[in-house]
């Protein structure tokens, strides 16, 4: 049965893409009146665990959101594979931060990974035994099949992210996108967690992730882009997380940081 | 009690009312608009007076034409101002169905020059006349109302049935339904056009104040006693039917134990369905009064048994034991009772078993100790007070854990293959 | 859901404008058979009787405004809802109990009595729900809603089989049919809208502490609980006052609609709260005084109508939040930031060009992406200004131009510098083009910075941006 509003498996050929997954060509992001992202003008490589980081309010989050068209934008454009988001909307998984969604909602863990499933089982289809099997060994692979069936509100912090990660492998996307997924974990889930993601990449998967410990960052990504409203560099980590670059993103000298912030907050109130 | 065809009548009607709403009513329960019955109850009314200033008539055709369209406005309005204004869902919901109403009262003013068009009568049928409206289908004669009522528990029947999972994930997490190609926004018109429906085809029929009660008392007494969407469903049809059959049969008998005539069953459904939720309050298992009560008492009792057995131990390794901290005799007593204790000679000692018990008590403490000192940086007097409070709460599990993260390294990542090839 | 709160509500907003349309037909069609000089007799206040009604109400709608304000912001708005349904019961049991005790029944003060003790329970029944389950803040308000609702309903049912008496005026309080008010009313309404105003302005410092943050307030030793019971039973109150105003139904926009319309003004919540109060009041008086001019208009009414009028008044142009403010400010962000984009480009590829070469919208399109017709747009917009002018082959700057592009370059690369060097933090309310760096930083650090650029501008002939270290990793053949 063929029927007109049935999604396709798959788009068409990203695998040999002559494009780049994400490429972002200078986006400026403005909230209210004035831009929180200066001229963002890079390309995601395929195949890599690409890191984020910058300081609190340095527009991490906004620029995810900005790439998947969830916040406007005041100029630029983003391509996925030179074209449009909405043609590769099904290359695209997003884990949003934890606390975006209400985690008091009826539904127990393994109902919550299925989600991941349901643009393949398609409109007006059911949930199948196969589906939810699938969605179990999503489960176990983030060692939570033990709590398959528990109600969500009953998890702990970082079984939640651990749920919202299953879901993203069961979503089976090429580009994912995860907003500060290791906030709030404890150590045990973080392992997981990474492991997870270098799977991903081993697998050929795109991943940016939006991270805050800095202390982690070399060992965790390949890639790293680093933001302080505009991009300070991006690039290798090897190449790019340096102490210089460090130094620009978060700033050198901290006792100017107090005066200029005062100085900001006085222009604030005129 | 007397009862009729014309209760049996009366009551499948209302049974079938009370089921299309609650079904709409766990979907609105979970977008956290459960009151739109009620501010659609309300905002019809402008629908209903217009229809009849346009048509001049009574005629209940344009009147439900109309009826429906402003449910569906009240629900897109709702929705625009929230989205457009950034206004609070909820808010912009009491704004727009109280205007609407208010431009109802208006314009039945204005009609009431010509005719008296009471929104009550109109606009609120009543469960008591549905037997007498009928209509031959086939030979057989039936209520207009109980046809109306199952053919729109059919119909939203269908469409929960077909659309039940692009409902779920457009609730629960509309960013990914968006990713996943489904349209959250979409479903969510498509449920408010549903709910506009199934309420003004069960006002005309059965009263608002049933559409009201239903489309919210049988889904959050449902959420009380299930976790789980699907269950959640089932639970509130059955308690949907359940307090349909209950209030009709209120109805009948309670007025009459105060010596009066028989009262509106519609108002009674709502009642009884008031009061399954409030049973539902009391025993949930788990989340209820009574559950809640019962878990805060075992633990209290654990906590004494625990504490006193330490006591025990405490002495029996030859501790001096301040007066304060001898367990008291009825204490005591409850130890001997589950064999921890025995007394002999007037001296009670622990029993192997209760040694045991009592060891594992010590044992929880001083990990806790360790490991909120070790771990969580906190001065010892401070982790000693908080280990008092949480080794009566450890679990064999959490014992493991800690005694895991007290005494070993930390593991370093196992890297097993978790993607399957493409 | 953010995708939703993102796009542009332009569907919403034909709906408002159409509901506009609608509100002015039906106060056209009324007002068009009256004559006007009856208006003009109650607004200039000569009849006793309609000074005291509109004054009344004036008081109720600053009452409900401000209680309201508190309502809203800590998103119970629809608290009124519950409570004001819950007083039907009462109302019934009350004319009832009158009954029985051989009166008409409609004696109203015994009415009000019996609609305020069973909002009472109500708002006790609402506090016991929430207290025992974890259920969401609007399932419980319709439980209570709609319990108490059905038992009134219920009673209601009892009570017109009685023979006795006939409760054929009870569904006005439902309704709000009210259609004008004595003098008596109003005093009343005043009174207790006094009390309702002076406890406000009281408890104001604590109101505002729960409607913000109410565990702080708890951990500051505030009684929560209590401030918590006083403000619903405030709600209590205002609601059975104004069942005689406008209705059981229409009390409930008094107490949501005006601090609604009020949050498109201001962000500040001491001017949200008297702004509130103000077009609660103006919503009361003029609501009354029209309808004491046309009697056979139904109080409520109008001053519901009104109320909405000025949200939807508010909702277009309010000053903080309004559609079209915000409209606007989007647009001119828009327009400023491509303007201020093309002159920098316009700058810099003709920094590398021999002097006096025209510049290509082809070079400029290389040098940044341009979104469809944004880049021909911004030149002819700097055409316009006499910033840059069309020549052979191309644009160039004007000396105007040139000027200005320079001094915008040189901010710009400061300010980057700035960044770069001395803030930790993202300065999220610094805008590099329009904030000139001096006034923001003062000229010690200018002096810094611009020592700095110069270092950087000494090696290469071009001073770079330093922003191209991230240069974009190369993938494929893009």
């Amino acid at each position: 049965m063929m029927l007109p509003w049935k999604m396709s498996g798959q788009p068409a050929g990203p695998e040999h893409s002559p494009y780049a997954p994400v490429s972002i060509h200078d986006v400026t992001v403005a909230y209210h009146r004035k831009p929180v992202l200066w001229d963002v003008d890079l390309d995601l490589p395929e195949g890599k665990l690409v890191g984020v980081i910058g300081p609190n309010g340095a527009g991490k989050s906004t620029l995810i959101k900005a790439i998947l068209g969830l916040v406007p934008t005041a100029s630029g454009e983003v391509k996925f594979y030179g074209g449009t988001l909405r043609k590769h909307r099904a290359l695209v998984g997003y884990v949003p931060q934890r606390e975006s969604v209400d985690w008091d909602f009826p539904v127990s863990a393994l109902d919550v990974v299925a989600m991941g499933l349901y643009r393949r089982i398609g409109w007006f289809r059911r949930i199948r035994r196969t589906h939810y099997e699938e969605a179990t060994k999503a489960l176990a692979r983030v060692g939570m099949d033990s709590l398959a069936l528990r109600q969500i509100s009953q998890l702990s912090g970082g079984q939640q992210q651990r749920v919202f990660l299953a879901r993203a492998l069961a979503q089976d996307a090429q580009i994912y996108f995860m907003d500060e997924p290791l906030v709030g974990v404890d150590a045990a889930t973080e392992r997981v967690i990474i492991a997870l993601l270098r799977e991903l990449r081993n697998a050929g998967r795109t991943v940016v992730v939006v991270h805050h410990d800095l202390q982690s960052v070399a060992e965790y990504f390949d890639h790293v882009i680093m933001l302080n409203t505009r991009v300070v560099a991006a690039g290798p980590t090897a190449e790019v997380f340096t102490q210089d670059n460090l130094l620009k993103t978060y700033g050198g000298r901290l006792t100017l940081l107090d005066e200029a912030a005062h100085a900001v907050a006085r222009t604030g109130q005129r | 009690m007397n009862w009729t065809l014309l209760d049996t009548w009366m009551l499948a009607t209302g049974i079938f009312s009370a089921l299309s709403c609650a079904l709409l009513g766990n979907f609105l329960f979970v977008r956290r608009l459960s009151l739109m019955g009620d501010a659609i109850s309300h905002a019809v009314l402008p629908g209903l007076a217009a229809a009849f200033l346009i048509t001049g008539s009574r005629d209940s055709g344009p009147m439900l034409m109309g009826a429906v369209i402003a449910g569906v406005l009240t629900a897109v309005l709702t929705q625009g101002i929230a989205h457009a204004g950034k206004v609070e869902e909820s808010t912009s919901m009491g704004i727009v169905f109280t205007t609407l109403f208010a431009v109802g009262l208006l314009l039945i003013v204005r009609a009431a020059d010509r005719v008296d068009l009471d929104p009550s009568c109109v606009l609120y049928g009543s469960l008591e006349l549905t037997p007498l409206d009928t209509i031959r289908i086939g030979g057989m004669t039936l209520p207009r109302a109980f046809l109306v009522n199952t053919s729109v528990f059919a119909v939203n029947a269908a469409i929960v049935w077909l659309l039940f999972k692009e409902f779920m994930i457009g609730a629960f997490d509309p960013m990914l339904a968006v990713t996943q190609g489904f349209r959250p926004r979409w479903m969510h018109q498509l449920l408010m056009a549903l709910v506009a429906l199934t309420a003004v085809a069960c006002f005309e029929t059965v009263g608002s104040i049933l559409v009201v009660a239903m489309l919210i008392v049988p889904a959050a007494t449902a959420r009380l006693l299930s976790s789980r969407l699907p269950a959640m469903l089932g639970l509130s049809l059955a308690i949907a039917a359940g307090s349909a059959i209950l209030g009709h049969l209120g109805a009948l008998t309670i007025p009459r134990l105060f010596g009066f005539e028989d009262t509106t069953t519609s108002g009674m459904m709502a009642v009884a369905a008031g009061a399954m939720f409030f049973l539902a309050l009391i025993f949930a298992p788990g989340s209820g009064v009574l559950a809640h009560a019962r878990n805060q008492l075992s633990l209290r009792r654990r906590i004494e048994n625990e504490d006193a057995l330490a006591a025990l131990y405490r002495r029996g390794e030859g501790m001096e034991l301040a007066t304060a901290e001898l367990p008291s005799p009825r204490l005591l007593h409850r130890l001997e009772r589950r064999g921890f204790a025995a007394e002999s000679a007037g001296v009670w000692q622990l029993t192997p078993r209760g040694k045991e018990e009592a060891e594992s008590v010590i044992h929880a403490h001083v990990l806790w100790e360790r490991f909120l000192v070790d771990h969580a940086n906190m001065r010892v007097d401070h982790a000693h007070q908080s280990s008092e409070r949480l080794e009566h709460v450890t679990t064999p599990e959490m014992r493991e854990v800690l005694a895991e993260t007290v005494e070993k390294p930390v593991t370093p990542p196992s890297d097993g293959s978790i993607l399957p090839p493409r | 859901m953010t995708a939703q709160r993102q796009s542009r509500g332009s569907p919403s907003f034909g709906l408002l404008v159409a509901l506009v349309g609608v509100l002015a037909f039906i106060a056209l069609t009324v007002c068009a058979e009256s004559a006007t000089p009856a208006l003009w007799r109650i607004f200039s206040l000569r009849d006793y009787n309609t000074r005291v009604v509109m004054g009344g109400t004036g008081l109720l709608g600053v009452a409900c405004g401000v209680i309201g304000t508190f309502m809203v912001l800590r998103k119970k708005a629809l608290l009124g809802d519950a409570i004001s349904h819950a007083t039907l019961p009462g109302i019934a049991i009350a004319f009832w109990v009158m009954v029985a005790a051989g009166g008409t029944g409609k004696y109203l003060p015994g009415l009000l009595l019996g609609a305020a003790v069973s909002g009472v329970l109500g708002m006790g029944a609402i506090l016991l729900v929430r207290h025992h389950t974890r259920l969401p803040e609007d399932a419980i308000l319709g439980i209570v809603l709609s319990i108490f609702f059905g038992a009134g309903v219920a009673i209601l049912g009892v009570i017109q089989k009685m023979s006795t008496a006939s409760a054929a005026g009870l569904e006005t309080f439902i309704y709000g049919k009210t259609a004008s008010m004595l003098g008596e009313d109003g005093r009343r309404i005043a009174w207790a809208a006094g009390v309702l105003i002076a406890i406000s302005v009281l408890l104001f410092k604590e109101f505002r502490a729960l409607c913000f943050d109410a565990g702080f307030a708890r951990a500051q030793g505030w009684p929560i609980r209590t401030l918590d019971a006083v403000m619903m039973g405030m709600v209590v109150t205002a609601t059975v006052i104004g069942l005689q105003a406008v209705g059981l139904i229409l009390v409930i926009a008094l107490l949501i609609i005006p601090p609604s319309a009020a949050r498109f003004w201001t962000e500040d919540l001491g001017i949200l709260v008297w702004l509130a109060a103000g077009l609660g009041a103006l919503s009361g008086v003029v609501g009354s005084g029209v309808s004491a001019a046309f009697p056979e208009l139904p109080a409520g009414g109008v001053i519901v109508l009104v109320a909405s009028s000025v949200f939807v008044v508010s909702l277009l142009f309010g000053r903080a939040r309004g559609l079209v403010f915000r409209a606007v400010t989007h647009l001119w962000l828009e327009v400023r930031i491509t303007r201020q984009n093309a002159l920098r480009s316009l700058f810099e590829v003709s920094e590398r060009h021999s002097a006096g070469e025209p510049v290509t919208e082809k070079a400029l399109r290389e040098v940044r992406y341009w979104r469809g017709m944004q880049l021909h747009r911004a030149l002819r917009r700097l055409e316009r200004e006499d910033r840059v002018c069309r020549v052979l082959g191309g644009w160039r700057l004007t000396p105007d131009g040139h000027e200005e592009a320079q001094r915008m370059v040189r901010n710009h690369r400061l300010w980057e510098l700035y960044l770069i060097h001395h803030a930790a933090v993202a300065p999220s309310h610094v805008d590099r083009d329009a904030d000139l760096i001096e006034h923001v930083l003062g000229h010690e650090m200018v002096v810094e910075l611009e020592k700095l650029l110069d270092a950087t501008v000494a090696e290469p002939a071009v001073p770079e941006s330093p922003h191209p270290i991230a240069a974009p990793v190369e993938e494929g053949g893009t």
